[in-house]
């Protein structure tokens, strides 16, 4: 398999002087699920904006699929599929016009455009809505026009820059069911979000920005094993008056009735609970109290920050 | 991207731009159409049957091809600028940036549309004069070649308006404070062998007094400017803007960062 997406050293330094990007290099596999995560200003919608030509690179090579978007930009482009961060379509225009313009800029006659614009908007949804004018469209449905846009002309790589941001739980669902359908028929997707659980369910693999720069580049599940400490909220039967103290095992009190549990890589939930039946302390439920990538996430880009922003 | 596929994405452009200013009509087709029919009743009735004669024609005879020329110019400089800093403005633009269109055809389908509603409020406007007086050309090609030529020119100019652009402001200061003036000044109500010498030589510093003329000369016949020259000019001006045009976006002026 190929790389659909390749970036060697790649650098932005903008007007102002700030330096966004400090030479990266990421490589994404044809078929790959990925995530590209960072705080805000890290460094993500730069990068992605180099690969979809709305940024100019200072200096470093970007290949979409093997095309070098120095010397075959418009071969790179064909391959590419963008939805943004921000609405970016004509709020005037219908929904159908804006989905048949798209695939006529890549070159699709009106007739085969039509049939293409029908598969999409019917599948996300929208087909019933394709004569409005996209200004009365809800939020959810403006994200999901911008992915019928972005899918029109079948690309190989589809980039999607914070996709579900703002969009309600059950959206948030059905667009990630439709993007794994996507994923599983062939196309190599990028995501960027701050909803690291949506990064875990699910991407294969992880790069992490920050100051500009990669801090990580791997598996999911490799990234996940680097989690060394995950943190459990009990909710208790009865209220205690003190944490309950036992071996190997770190708690705090939250309240009366609920208990943080630190567990280690290595440790056994078991043993935690055999403890707390010792003490006479019952458990009706509990939860971890932020999602695990979130967790190694928060400690990555603390510790980045610690050491100045210079990984 | 093939020639086929380019040529898609041309007519994609076009039809954009055209069902743009179908679509909001009474913006852009209905006012050129309301100012010239006053200016012909106002200027070329009224006032012009005091006149009498200007360059051997009646007063409304000799205006009509400026004004025609002069809603050309407007409408055509008007429909690119507004339309193409709208883009920006929405980040509509990035639909364009994002695809594989080069950049000469992005410019060649704006140029398209702003010449497309250039020339058809020409053609409304031409027909509103028949009300007033006999038109015949006198040159038919020149008559073709001037406007299409002065249209596509203001189209590019209107282009790199919108692309030095970044607020609303920017797009009304030269249509106002420069187009407006230059046309007024350009001989469309007089011929400058009116003017005292001084005055005169000013005003052939004006581009739009070239293309007025060039205009009238394939309607009318009379020119104060030797029309070989003026449309020397227009292609000359033409060919600077392009370059300028297809500079400014491959550097991504004002479009990307």
């Amino acid at each position: 398999m190929m790389d659909a997406l390749k970036i060697e050293n790649l650098r932005k330094t903008y007007d102002s002087g700030f330096e966004a990007l400090k030479g990266i290099d990421l490589t994404v596999r044809q078929g790959d699920f990925f995530a590209l995560l960072g705080p805000n200003g890290a460094g993500k919608s730069t990068t992605l904006g180099i690969v979809c030509s709305l940024v100019n690179k200072t200096s470093g090579k970007v290949f979409v699929f093997g095309h070098d978007i120095d010397r075959d930009l418009s071969g790179a482009k064909m391959n590419l599929g963008v939805v943004p961060q921000e609405m970016n379509f004509n709020q005037f225009e219908k929904v159908i016009d804006i989905v048949v313009t798209q695939a006529g800029y890549y070159g699709i006659p009106a007739k085969r455009a039509r049939v293409s614009a029908e598969h999409y908007l019917k599948e996300l949804g929208l087909w019933d809505k394709r004569n409005e004018p996209a200004r009365m469209l809800s939020g959810g449905m403006k994200r999901r026009l911008m992915i019928a846009r972005a899918l029109v002309h079948e690309p190989k790589l589809l980039i999607l820059d914070e996709p579900t941001a703002g969009v309600d739980i059950e959206l948030r669902r059905s667009m990630w069911t439709f993007l794994q359908e996507m994923n599983r028929r062939g196309t190599t997707i990028i995501l960027t979000t701050h909803y690291l659980e949506e990064a875990e369910a699910l991407c294969r693999n992880i790069a992490i920005i920050d100051h500009g720069s990669i801090l990580q580049n791997t598996s999911t599940r490799d990234l996940l094993k680097q989690l060394s400490v995950e943190t459990f909220l009990l909710d208790l039967a009865e209220p205690v008056d003190a944490a309950p103290q036992f071996p190997d095992f770190e708690t705090r009190l939250v309240n009366d009735s609920q208990l943080e549990l630190d567990v280690r890589r290595g440790q056994d939930l078991n043993s935690a609970f055999g403890h707390l039946d010792d003490k006479g302390i019952r458990v009706v439920s509990m939860r971890t109290k932020a999602n695990r990538l979130e967790e190694l996430f928060i400690r990555m880009v603390q510790e980045n920050s610690q050491a100045g922003g210079k990984a | 991207m093939s020639p086929d596929a380019k040529l898609t994405a041309f007519s994609t452009i076009v039809v954009r731009e055209v069902r743009r200013f179908t679509r909001i009509w009474p913006q852009t087709l209905l006012p050129p159409a309301v100012t010239m029919t006053l200016y012909f009743v106002i200027f070329g009735n009224l006032i012009g049957s005091r006149i009498g004669q200007m360059d051997g024609q009646d007063y409304m005879a000799f205006i009509v091809p400026g004004l025609i020329m002069m809603s050309v110019i407007t409408s055509s400089y008007a429909n690119v600028v507004s339309s193409f800093f709208s883009m920006k403005f929405q980040r509509s633009i990035e639909e364009l940036l994002v695809s594989p269109v080069p950049n000469y055809i992005i410019l060649a389908g704006y140029v398209a549309g702003g010449m497309a509603r250039g020339l058809g409020v020409g053609l409304i406007v031409t027909i509103l004069s028949l009300g007033f007086t006999n038109l015949t050309l006198h040159h038919p090609g020149a008559t073709i070649l001037t406007v299409a030529l002065t249209s596509m020119l203001f189209s590019l100019g209107g282009f790199i308006n919108a692309m030095l652009a970044t607020k609303f402001d920017d797009i009304s200061i030269v249509p106002t404070f420069v187009l407006t003036p230059l046309t007024y000044l350009g001989g469309v109500f007089y011929s400058i062998q009116l003017l005292p010498d001084f005055w005169r030589a000013i005003s052939m510093a004006n581009p739009i007094l070239y293309m007025v003329n060039a205009f009238r000369y394939g309607i009318l016949g009379i020119s104060d400017v030797n029309v070989g020259v003026s449309l020397s000019m227009i292609v000359l001006f033409i060919v600077i803007l392009i370059v300028l045009c297809l500079r400014m976006l491959a550097r991504g002026r004002g479009i990307r960062h």
